[in-house]
């Protein structure tokens, strides 16, 4: 509970099951969930070293702060191209949207 | 020492709401990522977060935990379930899940693992030799108006940006199409 290991670890399993729904979903909100899920991971492990490295610790809490506003912007933009996707195709499948391959 | 005592033995509860947290953000990763219902997936995502929250908590920032209340749980999960119920409706079909991608998903996740255990395990992690133990949110805020003020412009920037592109992205982009 109180070694930089144990968080590592945590921030890793995140990451990787980010990465699991990233590859396995087709459907395009629940990649953006996905995506989620790897952000925090790479923020805990911000916060890790942050806790247990850093010689300062207000450097890893602006970085997670500067993680989750692009979180934010991402969020909003990818929302935003999820609906225009739907009303061009009404399916939110990403193997429906073809339009751009060769 | 009673067993009473034992339960309210400080170290004690810090190491059950530790595992609770820990259980909290694990399950809710797998219903964010498993269920093919996407409803549940956003309910998991919540979960999820919570915990990671409850995760900054024992990091030593209450402040950044209240931010992922507030940013994530807040504003990113009910704008997921927005678009949710903009885009599809739910009792059509639920899309099907074909094995070997999740199987080749499973496998890559595998991969990454292990590299990643492998750089926890080799790195030799030392801390820095002279360590500040100034964690208030004052500092945090003049730091933020001072030495890392491009951070902030560039956060501002960005989210102005961002949503001007989303309102013209879903406000133009289907009416001349369809």
């Amino acid at each position: 509970m109180n070694s930089l290991t144990t968080y590592l670890f945590i921030a890793a399993a995140l990451f990787i099951i980010g990465i699991f729904g990233l590859l396995q979903r087709r459907s395009l909100i629940g990649m953006l969930i996905a995506i989620e899920l790897m952000l925090n991971g790479a923020s805990v492990n911000f916060m890790a070293f942050n806790r247990f490295l850093a010689p300062d610790p207000i450097i890893g809490q602006v970085y997670t702060l500067f993680i989750m506003g692009f979180a934010a912007a991402e969020t909003a933009i990818a929302l935003s191209i999820i609906i225009a996707v739907f009303r061009r195709i009404h399916s939110i499948n990403i193997e429906q949207a073809r339009d751009l391959r060769g | 020492m009673t067993p009473l005592q034992n339960f309210f033995n400080p170290t004690f509860l810090a190491q059950t709401a530790f595992a609770v947290i820990l259980i909290c953000t694990f399950a809710g990763a797998a219903i964010a990522v498993l269920p093919r219902n996407i409803l549940y997936n956003v309910l998991g995502l919540i979960l999820c977060l919570t915990g990671v929250a409850g995760i900054f908590l024992y990091l030593g920032s209450p402040f950044i935990a209240l931010m992922e209340l507030l940013i994530y749980v807040g504003a990113i999960c009910i704008s997921i379930v927005f678009a949710i119920m903009l885009s599809r409706p739910l009792h059509l079909s639920l899309p099907k899940r074909h094995l070997p991608k999740v199987a080749g998903a499973g496998g890559v996740a595998l991969l990454v693992f292990g590299v990643l255990v492998s750089i926890i395990f080799k790195t030799p992690w030392k801390p820095a030799d002279l360590r500040s133990g100034d964690w208030s949110v004052a500092t945090m805020g003049s730091y933020l108006l001072t030495r890392y003020d491009l951070v902030f412009e560039v956060m501002s920037i960005v989210l102005l940006v961002a949503i001007l592109g989303a309102i013209l992205i879903s406000g133009t982009s289907g009416r001349r199409s369809s």
